[in-house]
């Protein structure tokens, strides 16, 4: 079984994010990069795939030049080989560009499944998935919590607030997992030394056949005007509670437009 | 001219604990090891740590999530065995003392006596049957040289094997070790003896009848950690349980000398730890209006620590490159362990101090990893002892025999 599991290099969770004030996008110069957390359920399902079923897996990153250590640390878990494509003319795409720009670069590939985190923790849309799946005319099973390959169909559990749904197609299909679909391991000390040999293509727009016209802040369809800082949290309200305390509460909750 | 770093000097400093930037002279393969090792135990061990200590448990299911990352006898080639740098080996133990120097040991005594022993003075065979176990921690080391009344004089020690048969048959092994790390887990012991031909090595496979094993309690330091008495009364042992390449006294020494190696840098990740936990506590503890980080005599008692813990680390990164260019001697182990674990179990002290009331608590590391501390000045050479190989180094003259 040939697999592509996708991975972004987010901003560390950690670190004080900040917009960059110019271009509205995030900074990504002044934190240290790092693997999207869900895309290392990602990479584990699709090792753990791999070493169930037999077969390869080759991790795609798309990112600014120099952003190498998401899909390092893919190579270091085990992945076999890795496609990168960076090109300035990318910079800025949206979830729909960034789809499109994904699904250029699979149809320079083989492969019989393609997982990815179900989001992102920098920008958080959630979407990509769904719209690769749509691009590449492939089924998609997303928020899976449990994947089972049998030959060429494809189970997973999707969590619900009810339960969980069994969702089933046929392969190809793009899945995206939630954190509960496993426990990534840790890079072994020999998977880390043995990663800097493992083969590396790294692509531009043109090699991928990427309209820059679709991608890029030029490209997107959605547009970030404005951006404003959180205000620092300021002290909240104390409802004594003297018999219309629950009132009191449903107007707050009102107000925010919660209920 | 034009400085390529200039930018990263501009940057504000991001760690606080690193204030030289020693990470700067770390090579991609060393700190992403390094991350490796902090990222599974800030899961796996991390958050038990205080209790461990406190119940005198040693974390046994952890020890095959330490072998499949590869920590076990990680700078040794072959037989499943990582193969890593000495310096990727050094900045492993750095993190495991971070947590615990009681973690710290059992990999010590594992890859380092254990492993080492087998691995550098063992036949084929022995390996094949030890080595790929030990490194995917389905098996457990530990080895014996210190007896209950021969410690830092190893030379003398009572615990004999004779050879059966005019020097043919089997061999039976009598005497007492005292105060041997993994002793009471291993499903092997590295044992020292005095035979006919001087001291030689022999490994004593769990159950062997005769071999008995009893943990220390009572001990307050290293609690996470199994310390045991080995027993050895008429244990047979066939010749092929002999290390065929271990001759002499220099043999366990050469094994405790890459031992040491592992402890002057995992010194430096205890005394980490504690800084790292004084400075957020100053931080937090206001006294007199302000937080005590703000007083002047916290900032020198942290300046300090910062002082000794980063030059601890400078030090102990040089003895990696030095012994990854094969050139490190004895001594310059010595002048490592010597001053690195006495930095750090200053700095464990007064980060104590910091802590006031709750850095008697084990709430806090500072306290437990002070208590730890006391046994690695003791072990692997006490620090006087440490002293007197640097002196004989200057002077020529050995004073302590
Ligand atoms: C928790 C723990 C784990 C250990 N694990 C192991 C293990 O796995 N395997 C193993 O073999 N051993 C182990 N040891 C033993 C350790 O190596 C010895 O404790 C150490 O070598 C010191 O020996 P001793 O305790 O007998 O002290 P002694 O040798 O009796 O020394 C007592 C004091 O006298 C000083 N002294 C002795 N001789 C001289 C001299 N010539 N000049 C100046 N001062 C001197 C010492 O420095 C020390 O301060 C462990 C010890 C501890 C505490």
């Amino acid at each position: 079984m040939k697999i592509v599991v996708l991975v972004k290099q987010v901003p560390d969770t950690w670190a004080e994010k900040r917009l960059d004030p110019d271009t509205l996008t995030v900074d990504r110069a002044s934190v240290d990069g790092l693997i999207n957390e869900m895309d290392e359920f990602a990479v584990e399902e699709a090792l753990q795939l791999a070493e169930k079923h037999g077969g390869e897996v080759t991790v795609v990153c798309m990112g600014p030049e120099g952003a190498t250590d998401a899909y390092k640390k893919a190579l270091q878990m085990g992945v076999d080989k890795a496609v990168f494509l960076t090109d300035p003319a990318l910079a800025g795409s949206d979830a729909v560009g960034t789809s499109y720009a994904l699904a250029q670069v699979l149809g320079t590939l083989e492969y019989d499944l393609v997982i990815l985190g179900s989001e992102a923790s920098d920008a958080r849309t959630s979407i990509v998935p769904a719209l690769l799946a749509e691009r590449l005319g492939l089924p998609q099973l997303t928020f899976a919590s449990k994947v089972e390959v049998d030959g060429t169909s494809i189970k997973i559990n999707r969590q619900t607030d009810y339960g969980h749904d069994v969702v089933e197609a046929g392969l190809p299909a793009v899945v995206s997992v939630v954190e509960k679909i496993n426990e990534p391991r840790y890079p072994s000390f020999k998977g880390i030394m043995a990663a800097k040999k493992k083969p590396v293509q790294t692509l531009d727009a043109a090699a991928a056949a990427i309209d820059t016209a679709r991608v890029g802040a030029v490209g997107s369809w959605s547009k970030v005007l404005d951006a404003t800082v959180t205000p620092p949290r300021s002290k909240g309200t104390i409802v004594t509670d003297e018999g219309s305390g629950g009132v009191e509460l449903a107007d707050f909750l009102a107000t925010k437009k919660f209920v | 001219m034009k400085h390529p770093g200039g930018a990263a000097a501009r940057r504000p400093m991001t760690d606080p604990l690193d204030l030289l930037d020693v990470a700067f002279l770390l090579g991609q393969d060393e700190r992403d090891i390094q991350r490796s090792v902090r990222d599974l135990l800030a899961d796996r061990a991390r958050p038990h740590i205080g209790r461990w200590f406190e119940q005198g448990h040693f974390p046994r299911d952890l020890v095959p999530e330490l072998g499949a990352l590869g920590l076990l006898g990680m700078h040794l080639e072959g037989y499943g065995c990582a193969g890593t740098s000495a310096t990727a080996y050094g900045l492993a133990c750095l993190e495991l003392e971070a947590v615990d120097s009681g973690l710290r040991s059992f990999v010590s005594v594992q890859g380092s006596l254990s492993m080492y022993s087998i691995h550098r003075y063992g036949s084929e065979e022995q390996k094949q049957q030890w080595l790929p176990r030990l490194a995917a921690g389905e098996a457990i080391g530990c080895f014996g040289l210190t007896e209950p009344d021969f410690g830092s004089d190893p030379a003398n020690m009572r615990t004999r094997a004779v050879r059966e048969g005019d020097g043919q048959g089997d061999w039976i092994l009598d005497g007492a070790k005292m105060w041997i790390t993994n002793g009471g887990v291993a499903d092997v012991a590295t044992v020292w003896a005095q035979t006919q031909d001087g001291i030689r090595g022999f490994l004593v496979p769990r159950g062997t009848p005769g071999f008995t094993t009893r943990d220390i309690e009572n001990k307050q330091s290293l609690r996470a950690s199994v310390t045991s008495e080995l027993a050895f009364d008429g244990v047979r042992l066939p010749d092929r349980a002999r290390l065929p390449h271990a001759r002499g006294l220099g043999a366990p020494l050469s094994c405790l000398n890459e031992a040491r190696f592992g402890i002057l840098f995992g010194a430096v990740g205890a005394a980490r730890d504690c800084l790292q936990s004084a400075l957020g506590y100053a931080d937090q503890r206001v006294q007199f209006g302000r937080p005590i980080s703000a007083f002047q005599l916290t900032q020198r008692k942290l300046a300090g620590m910062a002082l000794s813990l980063n030059t601890a680390m400078l030090l102990a990164l040089h003895l990696g490159r030095l012994k990854d260019a094969g050139r490190i001697r004895p001594e310059q182990i010595s002048a490592g362990k010597l001053n690195n674990v006495r930095a750090a179990i200053e700095i464990a002290r007064e980060c104590r101090t910091i802590l006031g009331a709750n850095g008697v608590s084990l709430e806090y590391p500072p306290i437990r990893h002070a208590n730890n501390l006391e046994s690695v000045l003791t072990y692997e050479g006490t620090e006087e002892i440490h002293t007197l190989v640097v002196g004989q180094a200057l002077t020529g003259r050995a004073a302590y025999r």
